[in-house]
Parts: structure tokens; C-alpha cells; sequence
């Protein structure tokens, strides 16, 4: 049995479904993100586990618990907000006590595990701090603080990092992953920042219309995605069209041979930018745009089979200029074959 | 700054004078020359066949320390004043809470039953409420039919009638108040709270109220100035002997047409509202010191 199971999950909003019968687990210790664009019933699905959102139907327990059952003050759960949600008239100390007063912890054990879980954050000289007089870093932080030091079963974040700016977001991950680690709590985050997602979690749910488009770990969820949503989502990715005829696939100009179990007829073809290199012969084009990025660079390739999106390591190696003739190639198994058409 | 560019920009250190300039002869026309002309009146005397000299002493002010008759009817209005406040708090501030918690709709619709009063007349409420009030009003009738009293309550001409219908009055004042300091709440906050295994009786107590602090404090403000210098209320329920100050300034300008006894009377209204009003505020602002900022 899983340590939080959520089976069947459903909110309706009238006649449309936010969640649609959506299923997932979570092991104990596991970090898991549901990850989405805005509107795809994310943030909806963390409030039903939380019990702020009550569900049409579907069940949640939590190791072995009807959560549903329970109210949502006796939940056990530790909840970051987007907003942070810190109390302004309390400082940094009151904010992390507020939960442990109510659990009816000693006053002496109680300050001892706010100045515990203060440090775990790295706020120890902040403790006095109104949140009003905090920055967003240090804020999130103490949010962080105020959730983990009720020892919650189960922490809960929503977006939390959303309203940092991408510098400090990048810290923050690292510091969310290493506190996650260090004290080993069953985590799920909900993001709609797929790098997020992807380098924080053990596992991913991306989420499309309230249901769950693929459930599987970040690497392979991205190697091997289930759906053209899944691989536009997750990363940078080319969608060609092709055709299957016989035994050969043919995009723009090019033919492979056709893989196996897919009927003849156009096909959409996935193919990740940084598969694709610069070759002798392969699919012939031109570079229309080239854009420097550092550690790799970014091409837009115009071909027989539309603009094609190459990236490619800044090894030192020279690249080709805008307005040269380029040839694309790739292996075969590369590529990520579904008929137009078909859900996957 | 030095003296030779000092020289240099007096033309720019008036200009915000200058600007602010007809907002200042407004302030000064309408409200300062009034109340400095009330406060030199109230520094005349007055004799019966004289009428009011032109001397300038404190007899006026001798005569209302002097006097019981006097503290009495300012220990009336600061008490009517006091318990209004309460009771509009008391009332108000759960009233703009389960506003502010209502849904689209109704929450439209009951804001403006709840703000209705402030679109009639004073004297029109205050007069319903006398017929309400009377010995023979609904409400006395009620109680009687219900077997509550045998004899009907003494409201009219009563401080508890003023004190009711003064709260009635004043009360949109405080909600408005209270639900513009509720508008700025997170509404995350609470849910955060009950995360954390806060009961809703926790959550209101150490969450809400502590944040909607502000605004039950300005209200309070609000209507404990206008119930103290509140004049037609008390003086429709309050009638001819049940006065007030206001009511006291009136009759001594009007009646007795004793204007510097009246405009004493006024000042000492105004002194002891201000003093009264700041000290409070003073002392909630220090306990709630954080809200505030």
C-alpha cells in the first residue's frame, strides 16, 4: 500500500471537470510534483488532499487513513503557499510556533524546535523579523519552517517558488531538495515550471484538463514522453509531420524505415533538439536564425519538413552561420512515432 | 545646504506652498476661522439685561467645573458615546466578517441592506425608531405579547433608546471600515492557519481579528466622534431633559441665548473627544503595533 493514495479523484465546477478521475501514489520519502499548465487542476488536487476543496467523488488516504474523513486541521499536513500565507502580525518565531502551540507542545520543547527548524532554514538571525520586513527568499523560508516543524506527515507545496526571481529560484531548489532529503518527508509539489519539476522530483504527474497525461521518472518521462503534450511540455522538442508508406517513414524529403505496430497514414513525429546534429548528407536545410546561449546554441532550421529547432553543445567546435546550407540527421530511435489522430 | 544656493531655490522651497495653497485657504475658511471664532466666543461672558461683552476670561469654563449639572451630562454623552462604539464593534465587525465570506451575488445584495441606513436621513431613522420604541411601539408590544413584561420598557426619553438607535445609525460606518481591512486579507492565511490544526474559533481569534484590528479601531473612531457631537439622535429620543452635549450647546445658544456658555460647551466637546480618541488610539496602536505598519 502506498503511503498516499488518491484513486478516482473528480471536482466538477458546474458541468466541467477541474479533475477527472485522476490516480496517483506517492511512497513514503518519495518527492513527487504534479506538473501542468495553469488551468489543469493542479493546484485543485492539492487543495482536495489538504481539505480546503472538497471532491465530487474519488478517495485519498494517507498511510492507511481516509483523508477525506478527516478534518482538514487534523490532517497532519505541512502546507507552503504561493503566497506564503505568513501570519503579519506575528514575526518569524510566532509564525513557526503557531502550529506547535496548537499541537499543545511545552513552551520549552516548543521553542527549542522553532530555533531547530529556523536553522534548518538558515534564519536563525531573523528569528525577531516581521515577515512585512523580509524579503520573498527569507519569507518562503520561514514558510518552509512553519510547515516542517509540526513534523507533518506530508508536506505540501504550491508553487512555492514561483514568486522568486530566477537566480534565487535556482538556490531555493537546491536548498528544497537537500532539506527534503535531510529529513526525508513525503513531499508533493505542484509547479508549472517544468525544469522545477524536473530537478526536484523522484517522480513527475503532468497534468493536462484535470486528467494525468503521464505519471513516471523525470528522465524518462522526457526520453520517452507519452504523449505529444507530454514531450512539448517537457522541454524543447520538434513535432514533424511524416507519413508511413509500406516500409518506409518519410519527413520532408527523408525516409527511415517505418517502425514496427503503427498503420500506414501521416504520422506526428517527436525529436528532441539536441538529438539532431550537423551532418554530411541527412535532411537538407537552412539556418535562419542562430542564437548563442552560453553553453550550447540554439538553431532554427528551415526545411522540407518545416522549421526544424537544433541544439546543439558549445563545444568549441565552429557552428554554421545564418543563411548556410546544413544537412540534419539523427537515429532512428530517436524519434517518437504516433499516428495523427490517436490520444497518444 | 549653503547659503548662497539656499538663495538660489527660495523660489522652488515655495512652490509647494503655492500649490498647496487653495487647499489651505479652504482648510482655513472653513474650519479654522469657525473654530478659533468659537473659541474667542467662548472666552465672552453673558449677563441677562448686557447680552455678551467683549471681555476675555475663563468664567465660562469656572462655571462648567463648578458645576455637577455639568459633569453629569458629559459623563452621559462620553458613556452613550463609549457604549455606541462597543456595540457597533461588537456588531459590526462579525457583520463585515460574514459579508466578506458570502458569495458573489448575496455578497452585493447584503452589503447594500447593510449600507442602506446611510442612504436615509438621519432624522427619518432616528424617528422610526421613536415609533418603534414607544411605550405603545412594536417593540414593546412584542415583548408584552410574548409574555416577556408585564409592563411596557421606559425606551423613549432613555439612554439605552439613544444608545440603540445611535448604534443604529452609526453602524454601516464601522462595517465599511472593518470590510475595507478585510479586503486586504489573504485568504490563504486562514487556510495556512488551519493547516497547522487551528480550530475556526483559533482561527478567527488569533488570525482574523488581530489582522482586522485596523479597521475596528478607525470605525471605532469614526463612530465614537460622530456618537459624542451626535445632536439629532439624542435630541429626538433623548428629548427636552435627557440631554447630551450637543443638545446642551444647542439649548444655550438657542434657548437660554447664552452664546458663550454654548460655545464653552463646544470646545470642551471637542478637547475631550480629541484626548479621548488619540489616548485610545495611542494605546491600541502600541498593542497592535504590528498590523499597523
Amino acid at each position: 500500500m502506498s503511503f498516499l493514495a488518491v484513486d478516482g479523484l473528480t471536482k466538477r465546477y458546474g458541468g466541467i471537470a477541474a479533475v477527472d478521475q485522476l490516480s496517483l501514489t506517492v511512497e513514503k520519502g518519495e518527492f513527487v510534483s504534479l506538473l501542468g499548465p495553469s488551468g489543469c487542476g493542479k493546484t485543485t488536487t492539492l487543495q482536495m488532499i489538504a481539505g480546503f476543496v472538497e471532491p465530487s467523488t474519488g478517495t485519498i488516504t494517507l498511510d492507511g487513513m481516509n483523508l477525506l474523513a478527516t478534518k482538514p486541521a487534523k490532517r497532519g499536513l505541512g502546507i507552503v503557499f504561493q503566497s506564503y500565507a505568513l501570519f503579519p502580525h506575528m514575526n518569524a518565531t510566532e509564525n513557526v510556533a503557531f502550529g506547535l502551540a496548537m499541537q499543545g507542545v511545552p513552551r520549552t520543547e516548543r521553542n527549542r524546535r522553532v530555533a531547530e527548524a529556523l536553522a534548518l532554514v538558515g534564519l536563525a538571525e531573523f528569528a525577531g523579523r516581521f515577515p512585512r520586513s523580509m524579503s520573498g527568499g527569507q519569507q518562503q523560508r520561514v514558510a518552509l519552517a512553519r510547515a516542517l516543524v509540526i513534523r507533518p506527515r506530508m508536506l505540501l507545496l504550491d508553487e512555492p517558488l514561483s514568486n522568486l526571481d530566477a537566480k534565487l529560484r535556482e538556490e531555493m531548489q537546491v536548498e528544497l531538495r537537500q532539506i527534503q532529503r535531510s529529513v526525508g518527508i513525503t513531499t508533493l509539489l505542484v509547479t508549472h515550471d517544468q525544469a522545477e519539476a524536473m530537478a526536484l522530483s523522484d517522480r513527475i504527474v503532468i497534468m493536462n484538463k484535470g486528467r494525468a497525461e503521464q505519471i513516471a521518472r523525470p528522465d524518462c518521462a522526457y526520453e520517452q514522453p507519452a504523449s505529444p503534450f507530454v514531450a512539448s511540455f517537457l522541454g524543447k522538442t520538434n513535432l514533424l509531420a511524416g507519413r508511413i508508406a509500406a516500409e518506409t517513414l518519410s519527413i520532408g524529403d527523408r525516409d527511415w524505415p517505418a517502425p514496427r505496430g503503427i498503420a500506414m497514414g501521416a504520422v506526428t513525429v517527436t525529436l528532441r533538439p539536441e538529438k539532431i546534429g550537423f551532418a554530411d548528407t541527412g535532411l537538407a536545410g537552412t539556418v535562419r536564425t542562430r542564437l548563442f546561449l552560453g553553453s550550447q546554441w540554439l538553431f532554427q532550421v528551415d526545411t522540407s519538413a518545416g522549421l526544424i529547432l537544433v541544439v546543439r553543445q558549445n563545444g568549441g567546435d565552429a557552428m554554421p552561420q545564418e543563411g548556410a546550407a546544413v544537412a540534419l540527421a539523427w537515429r532512428a530511435e530517436d524519434m517518437r512515432v504516433a499516428r495523427d489522430g490517436s490520444a497518444a | 545646504m549653503s547659503a548662497a544656493t539656499d538663495t538660489g531655490r527660495s523660489g522652488i522651497l515655495s512652490t509647494p506652498y503655492l500649490l498647496s495653497a487653495p487647499a489651505l485657504l479652504l482648510y482655513a475658511v472653513l474650519l479654522l476661522v469657525p473654530l478659533v471664532a468659537t473659541a474667542l466666543l467662548s472666552l465672552h461672558s453673558f449677563g441677562i439685561y448686557k447680552g455678551i461683552e467683549n471681555v476675555y476670561n475663563l468664567a465660562n469654563y469656572r462655571d462648567i467645573f463648578g458645576d455637577s449639572y455639568f459633569y453629569e451630562i458629559f459623563g452621559r454623552t462620553f458613556r452613550i458615546a463609549f457604549l455606541v462604539t462597543v456595540l457597533s464593534a461588537l456588531i459590526g465587525a462579525p457583520e463585515a466578517y460574514i459579508l466578506n465570506r458570502m458569495r458573489a451575488p448575496w455578497r452585493g445584495i447584503f452589503l447594500l441592506v447593510a449600507l442602506g441606513p446611510l442612504l436615509i436621513s438621519v432624522i427619518s431613522r432616528t424617528l422610526g425608531w421613536a415609533l418603534l420604541l414607544g411605550s405603545n411601539g412594536l417593540v414593546n408590544q412584542g415583548l408584552t405579547a410574548a409574555g416577556l413584561i408585564s409592563e411596557p420598557l421606559q425606551f423613549m426619553y432613555s439612554e439605552t433608546g439613544i444608545v440603540i438607535a445611535l448604534t443604529h445609525v452609526l453602524i454601516p460606518l464601522m462595517v465599511i471600515s472593518v470590510w475595507a481591512s478585510l479586503q486586504r486579507l489573504d485568504p490563504q492565511i486562514e487556510n495556512a492557519a488551519i493547516s497547522l490544526g487551528a480550530g475556526p474559533l483559533t482561527v478567527l481569534r488569533r488570525i482574523v481579528l488581530p489582522q482586522a484590528m485596523p479597521g475596528i479601531l478607525s470605525g471605532g473612531i469614526i463612530v465614537f466622534a460622530l456618537s459624542a457631537s451626535a445632536f439629532a439622535t439624542p435630541a429626538i429620543i433623548g428629548g427636552r431633559r435627557l440631554k447630551v452635549a450637543a443638545t446642551l450647546a444647542y439649548d444655550e445658544f438657542l434657548n437660554t441665548l447664552d452664546w458663550p456658555l454654548g460655545a464653552a460647551i463646544a470646545v470642551l466637546l471637542l478637547v475631550a473627544n480629541i484626548l479621548i480618541i488619540v489616548g485610545c488610539n495611542r494605546l491600541l496602536e502600541k498593542r497592535y503595533a504590528e498590523v499597523f505598519r
